[in-house]
């Protein structure tokens, strides 16, 4: 006679837990988020944030994560290129290995540790440079930003192109392609998809992230056209509000801001996967 | 020429990351060097009072320590099983929609930004004082289930890699040689794979280690003491730095924030670098 406890039933509780705990997660959110989006009296897609007068519009701090993600994207994709790229030379290998084992390190590195070297560096530099701003501004916030996200995107360039380089080393060798011309007219080109993949990861990270803005980008609630004016990021945003209030109804605006912090995570890995399950089949089928 | 610009590019990028990284990271060694001490830890107290907890320490950053360790304990041993299992779920069970569900939901998971988890911690406080239990509080507890959430999908991830990465045949040899299912996991899939299940594991406590958003939202305080229960508030280390490095009073705050930061960038740099010998392959190349 068999046991009713059997491995692959408890294996099944434990993941069953996981999952009710997963549901729990986007059940709370969902239910605190969607009664705020149904209210018309204070709406909460509005440019206006006076909590004195009730209005509590989170618009400003969408634009104000928005633009921190596509100003440390900009920045730091050039340059995730081109640490891959010198990782791929293979006249430069054991160097390489090094920065390898460097990039590994700086994923690890806490992203409060960044900001209080920031605070304390890069702030009062564009202080002194920039006369007009108060240096801690947009522009801080991104290029901190951008050494958080630049481990994740070479990691991910970096886990593509090897494989196909070593691939193609000797034939191209053997065309008279030096190496620096193999990575730029053979990998590189093949490589868009976990660019693009790269760059979808590295913008979500970006906008996921809490500490940075918090500590750099200045927290004011405002639309900005200047790269020098402080601004506030939706993560920041709930931070700052539950720290420092209790109970008011701020609150609501916090749960709009995390479902769509919510929405963009699960859209980004979902083009992810779609992406890589193309891949997949593209490669498959050249297999066939 | 396009070639020599694109050499060019390569070169002064990754010249350019390490000198700021260098630059970055000197200059919090620079400064947390000098602060180092016994008194940086346990202040004005005793040190062997204060470790002991017999004495209070105002101070010191020990008690940011000690809250770091148990609430990255905590959610460890939350975390564990679930995650484990989850991995090994995913590994070996037969195809269904249920897992293809499961799989997704894992990824999603792990694309989630923290300070999500932190407020899911938050509505779960409000949602338990509004209908059931109105004392609730956030607490060491709620921290420690909240980070277990982020960083399950470490642990099923790594552990599906490092299992999916066993030959086949080692499985169908156990089952053939009349091993149950439960004895093949246990004395011949898991050892195999011990390492890279490891590595996945520190990889998980260095996340809960550094984060800092969770446990913002979630209970961490800047003046508790020595954790004094899981259902009471805590300090942290992320947090005792962010704090200080926001509203230092005095010169001594300010040391503390930065003797605190090389603290906690000591302790993941070791965690993370024990991983990354543990789990050689995974994390670098898949």
């Amino acid at each position: 006679m068999t046991s009713p406890i059997t491995t692959e039933r408890v294996l099944l509780a434990l993941v069953s837990i996981v999952f009710a705990l997963m549901m729990l997660l986007f059940g709370f959110l969902f239910w605190f988020a969607l009664p705020v989006f149904f209210n018309t009296e204070t709406p909460v897609l509005s440019l206006i944030w006076q909590p004195e007068q009730g209005q509590y519009g989170i618009l400003s701090m969408i634009a104000g994560s928005g633009l921190i993600g596509l100003m440390a994207l900009t920045l730091a994709f050039p340059v995730a290129v081109g640490i891959t790229g010198f990782c791929l030379f293979s006249r430069y290998q054991n160097i390489a290995s090094w920065i390898r084992r460097m990039i590994r390190l700086m994923a690890g590195i806490p992203t409060v540790v960044y900001g209080l070297a920031a605070v304390f560096l890069l702030v009062p530099l564009l202080r002194e440079t920039f006369r007009s701003c108060s240096g801690f501004c947009l522009l801080a916030a991104a290029v901190m930003v951008v050494l958080l996200i630049l481990p994740v995107m070479v990691m991910m360039l970096d886990t593509h192109c090897r494989p196909l380089e070593n691939q193609i080393r000797l034939a191209s060798a053997s065309m008279g392609f030096t190496d620096t011309q193999t990575v730029l007219y053979l990998v590189l080109p093949n490589s868009t998809k976990a660019m693009a993949t790269a760059a979808l990861l590295g913008f979500s990270r970006a906008i996921g992230d809490t500490i940075l803005p918090l500590m750099l980008a200045g927290n004011a609630p405002q639309l900005t056209d200047s790269v020098f004016d402080s601004v506030r990021t939706l993560t920041a945003h709930i931070g700052l509000v539950l720290a420092t209030e209790n109970g008011s109804a701020a609150y609501n605006s916090l749960f709009a801001a995390g479902l769509l912090l919510l929405a963009m995570s699960v859209t980004v890995t979902l083009l992810i996967r779609k992406m890589e399950h193309a891949q997949f089949n593209a490669r498959r089928g050249d297999a066939e | 020429m396009k070639a020599r610009l694109f050499h060019l590019w390569c070169l002064s990028c990754t010249t350019g990351l390490v000198v700021c990284l260098t630059f970055f990271i000197g200059f919090i060694i620079n400064r947390g060097v000098p602060a180092l001490s016994l008194s940086l830890f346990f202040g004005d107290a005793d040190p062997i009072k204060g470790l002991l907890g017999l004495e209070p320490i105002w101070d010191g950053i020990w008690p940011a320590c000690v809250g770091t360790m148990t609430v990255v304990a905590c959610a460890l041993s939350l975390a564990l099983l679930p995650g484990l299992a989850t991995g090994i779920w995913l590994a070996t069970s037969a195809a269904s929609r249920f897992k293809t569900i499961l799989a997704l939901c894992i990824d999603i998971l792990a694309g989630i930004p923290s300070i999500l988890m932190g407020l899911f911690g938050f509505t779960l406080i409000l949602f338990l004082r509004n209908w059931l239990l109105p004392s609730a509080n956030t607490c060491l507890l709620l921290s420690a289930l909240c980070l277990a959430m982020l960083i399950i999908p470490y642990l099923a991830v790594a552990t599906r890699t490092a299992l999916q990465a066993l030959p086949a045949s080692l499985e169908i040899t156990a089952l053939s040689l009349g091993m149950t299912r439960w004895q093949t996991l246990r004395v011949v899939l898991l050892p195999q794979a011990s390492k890279g299940i490891i590595g996945g594991i520190m990889l998980a406590m260095g996340r809960a280690a550094e984060d800092t958003a969770v446990i913002m939202l979630t209970g961490a305080v800047a003046n508790a003491g020595l954790p004094g229960g899981v259902f009471s508030r805590y300090e942290a280390l992320p947090f005792t730095i962010f704090y200080y490095s926001a509203q230092y009073q005095s010169n001594s705050e300010l040391q503390m924030a930065f003797g605190a930061a090389l603290t906690l960038l000591c302790l993941t740099a070791a965690i993370f670098s024990i991983a990354g010998l543990l789990q050689r392959t995974p994390p670098w190349r898949s």
